[in-house]
């Protein structure tokens, strides 16, 4: 959200009927502080009791024990409280759907369509879908949006949004390329991971060839093209004007290959779903044949026997928290203390892959799971900074914004969650959230039918007009 | 609902389970009610005193610094830490744990949608008629699933109820297990536990049928079908009740006895309009709704549902994933419970029925943020006593009363909490897993010499 949207959105949140009280107050939009609560930064450390958290100017400024608040700022006394950073989730459908399962309001796949590394989800995100709001009060602030793959192994590109009650939810467009490589993929690729290895080989060579041909990569280097959301926003390959060619044989569209150029060159990363051991070494494998590779694994169901080698290659894993069923061949070796062992062997894990009714609002709750790891014998769990640090600073940093977002650093966004009780318990929620340092209503629809239902029985009017 | 009549009716079933087949009034046989019938016997167990243990009984009552008696299989005494403790008795440190009774999902599909979800292995739905009353989902459920360890290991879980799926509008029979390992299906029944019929209205059934082209395509048609079909089963039970049958019918059995009150109606419902006209149809047709589940829009109706004695068997906080579940609230549990109606956690999930005391939980969290505050000992039986009366098997077990089944779950925290487990888990008495011995912790024969195998879960 740039400055001048904050100070929109802070207005048009005052309008509303719903305005939390807190902003009628005369103090800088974007400025506040929370004192005497339970901190916890999300940079993996332990929670800090009694501490305080300084935002001004939409960005985090102090964070910890100890710290004074500076003259000026609206204080939120946050005794019984706790304060982290807003969830941080990749990769998810948020904002590609309105209903799952109501087809024509279901952005997430598109298995009829004539392009799949080419297809950009910047363009279809809507901020006022449902599903955003509702997660929104559960405390999610950023994501990682991905498309689905329906039509071929590369679902597309995805992009990297905030929550906040806005109009400009993408912060960064054409964030990552996302591929299929295990059971889906062998299934889009024509029957077998045979074909999908081939599809995907091909379609970098392909890539890499009308690279060399066009000098796509080399297009305004280093000086991305000027757009509305951001500085460093990747110049879009697929629309550079060119009247070179390309070799005869190509299978891909134009389109498709000048999308798959940032891959191959290393200027967008690979986010590559695989789940069993031997396709993970399959896709770390890549790296010798396409070495600019930015890989980024999904999933990783079986990571843990392969995490010796994921973490000599660098690569870091979205890994879904909770799998511990062989529910596909492919996940045969599945457990939750996958997460646990990966990290032990020092992979840089965040949890991820939260698609349709597994919602990024749930994040809390796994990552409370692999807490009660660390008393069951034999498994392998996460301390409680861990956890959080697995659904807030690790997945931005894995998504590439850690610098932007994800924990309460001095210097990043000023997105601040106050909760009524341990983030990660189960009767827990959020009370306030703030998004750059705006607070955010929690309205939504699930939230105006509480309200009128609290109590079911119809009065002297019906409930439609309650 | 009726709970005691419904415990009496799982007594009756239970004493008529291995009598001899009744003789009609022409000499013939009668159908035989029980052709295949459990062979589950409880495994042995040695007598535990669980001491010092925070114990919520299932039936709404916390005992702090709480003992535990199992002997011979059943509970024996539960009471503070004055109950003396026999000497035989081994003695389990329950300081800083918990006790609650086995946890009991009233909606799975463990078995017959089975992990791994292949398509030799997809059992739930016989999607080829719109009333399937004939099929048994016994018949589908393969014992090796590795999802009845998970539930067991992670969850607590000790009985549940396996229900056909909901492409129909009749499913067919579900089956009530002890979530013990077994050989066989018969050796995982629970015993006596009656018969559920499985139906579903909405979305599920005019869409698999309006697909092919075939009635239902619509919600009218659904009940259209319905309502058909009962009066069908409405003159078939007068001649069975008359001894002038002169075939047998499987669907028209099952109705009949849905008729006769000796099968529970478990009903898929998401939306409170159709809820209220299932209540409707149910009383034209002579039977009673025994649960709705996924009813996510009960709190709507929760004035309704409880002057009906309907149990809403739930999800926590499922949302928005299809256009039926787009008004489902997480306060749903809590407004119906304030309202008085009865409230069972389901999963219908094959890892929901992991964390049935974590969706509890978070309900009553929910619940607590508008002002419902509902104590712990109560939530718990949100997943214990409501869901075995939904079942009809409350008065065998479901909470920690003298005389039950010694289906019993030592935590290592609040089971409300996120960061606990079990940590122990009997049923009839027989230790099934202790997290700290590896020797009591079940493999499925699917999983064996295959990566994983033993590995915790």
């Amino acid at each position: 959200m740039s400055p001048r949207t904050l100070l929109l959105a802070a207005s048009a949140l005052v309008g509303a009927s719903l305005a939390p009280a807190a902003l009628a107050q005369n103090a800088p939009a974007g400025d506040f502080a929370v004192t005497g609560a339970t901190v916890a930064i999300g940079d993996g450390s332990a929670p800090i009791p009694n501490g305080t958290v300084v935002v001004r100017g939409g960005k985090v400024v102090a964070a910890g024990a100890n710290v004074a608040v500076p003259p000026g700022v609206r204080v939120i006394d946050g005794t019984g409280k706790w304060v982290t950073p807003g969830l941080v989730v990749a990769v998810t459908d948020l904002g590609l759907l309105d209903v799952g399962a109501v087809e024509e309001s279901n952005d997430e796949y598109a298995e009829k369509a004539g392009f799949n590394a080419a297809l950009d989800v910047s363009a279809a995100i809507d901020p006022d879908a449902a599903p955003v709001a509702v997660n929104r009060a559960g405390g999610v602030t950023r994501a990682a949006v991905a498309p689905v793959a329906a039509n071929a192994i590369f679902a597309g590109q995805g992009a990297i949004v905030d929550l906040a009650a806005d109009a400009n939810p993408v912060q960064r467009p054409r964030a990552f390329q996302y591929v299929e490589l295990g059971e889906r993929g062998a299934d889009l690729a024509g029957g077998s991971r045979v074909a999908a290895q081939a599809v995907l080989r091909n379609a970098l060579r392909e890539a890499a060839d009308f690279d060399r041909r066009a000098g796509i990569s080399r297009i305004g280097s280093g000086k991305p093209a000027p757009v509305g959301t951001g500085d460093d926003i990747p110049l879009d390959p697929r629309l550079a004007q060119t009247a070179q060619g390309r070799a005869d044989d190509g299978l891909l569209t134009h389109f498709d290959a000048a999308a798959l150029i940032p891959v191959v060159t290393g200027r967008q990363p690979l986010y590559v779903h695989v789940d069993r051991a031997a396709d993970i070494r399959a896709v770390l494998a890549l790296k010798k044949d396409f070495p600019a590779l930015r890989l980024v694994l999904v999933g990783a169901a079986e990571g843990w026997r392969t995490a010796r080698e994921i973490a000599a290659a660098g690569v870091p894993v979205l890994a879904s928290a909770m799998t511990d069923l062989p529910g596909r061949f492919e996940t045969q070796a599945a457990t939750q203390s996958n997460v646990g062992r990966m990290m032990a062997a020092g992979v840089k894990v965040g949890l991820g892959g939260f698609y349709d009714n597994d919602q990024p609002r749930y994040a809390p709750q796994y990552a409370g799971n692999l807490v009660a790891l660390t008393k069951m014998p034999g498994a392998t769990g996460l301390t409680w900074g861990q956890a959080l640090a697995a659904i807030t600073s690790v997945p931005a940093e894995i998504i590439g914004e850690g610098a932007r977002f994800g924990s309460l650093k001095p210097g990043l966004a000023g997105d601040v969650v106050i909760w009524d009780g341990d983030p990660l318990e189960l009767a827990s929620g959020p009370v306030e959230i703030y998004i750059d340092g705006i607070l955010q209503s929690l309205v939504n629809h699930q939230t105006r039918l509480r309200d009128r239902y609290r109590h079911p029985h119809e009065g002297a009017l019906p409930k439609a007009y309650e | 609902m009726a709970a005691h009549a419904l415990a009496g009716l799982a007594l009756a079933l239970a004493s008529a389970s291995g009598m001899a087949k009744p003789k009609g009034d022409d000499g013939a046989a009668a159908p035989n009610e029980n052709p295949f019938p459990s062979t589950y016997q409880p495994y042995p167990g040695e007598a535990v005193a669980i001491v010092g243990a925070t114990v919520f009984d299932g039936a709404g009552r916390r005992i702090d610094n709480g003992t535990v008696l199992v002997s011979g299989g059943k509970v024996e005494a539960v009471g503070d830490a004055g109950l003396s403790v026999p000497a035989s008795y081994r003695r389990i440190d329950g300081a800083g744990k918990f006790v609650t009774p086995g946890v009991i999902d009233i909606h799975s599909h463990l078995g017959v949608y089975p992990s791994p979800g292949v398509q030799a292995n997809s059992d739930g739905n016989e999607a080829t008629a719109p009333t399937t009353p004939e099929v048994w989902a016994e018949h589908s459920v393969w014992p090796q699933d590795p999802g009845f360890s998970r539930a067991l290991v992670n969850g607590g879980v000790t009985a549940l109820q396996i229900l056909p799926g909901s492409a129909n509008l009749m499913g067919g029979r579900s089956v009530v297990l002890k979530n013990v390992p077994s050989r066989t299906v018969q050796g995982m029944k629970f015993p006596g536990a009656p018969y559920g019929l499985k139906m579903a209205c909405g979305e599920n059934p005019k869409r698999v049928y309006g697909s092919k082209g075939t009635m239902p395509s619509t919600r009218m048609g659904n009940f259209a079908v319905d309502r058909q079909i009962w009066i069908k089963a409405a003159e078939y039970k007068k001649k069975r009740d008359a001894g002038k049958l002169e075939s047998r019918d499987l669907g028209m059995e099952t109705l009949a006895d849905v008729l006769a009150g000796k099968i529970l109606v478990q009903n898929h419902c998401y939306r409170a309009d159709e809820m209220a006209l299932v209540i409707d149809m149910a009383k034209e047709a002579g039977y009673k709704v025994t649960a709705f589940h996924h009813a996510v829009e009960a709190y709507k109706i929760a004035d309704l549902l409880k002057a009906n004695g309907i149990c809403s068997a739930i999800w926590a906080d499922w949302w928005g994933f299809k256009m039926e579940a787009f008004d489902g609230i997480p306060e749903n549990a809590a407004i119906l419970q304030d309202a008085g109606a009865c409230v069972v956690i389901h999963s219908d999930d094959e890892y929901g029925i992991q964390r049935l005391n974590q969706e509890a939980a978070k309900a009553q969290g929910d619940g607590r943020r508008i002002g419902i505050q509902i104590p712990d000992a109560q939530v718990v039986s949100w997943f214990t006593l409501n869901p075995a009366r939904a079942l009809g098997i409350d008065a065998m077990t479901g909470s920690l009363a003298p005389g039950k089944m010694g289906d019993v779950v030592l935590w290592n925290g609040n089971p409300l909490s996120v960061y606990s487990r079990p940590e122990k888990v009997w049923v009839d008495g027989a230790l099934l897993y202790d997290a700290a011995d590896r020797t009591r912790r079940p493999v499925s024969d699917f999983e064996l010499g295959l990566p994983g195998e033993g590995d915790v879960k």
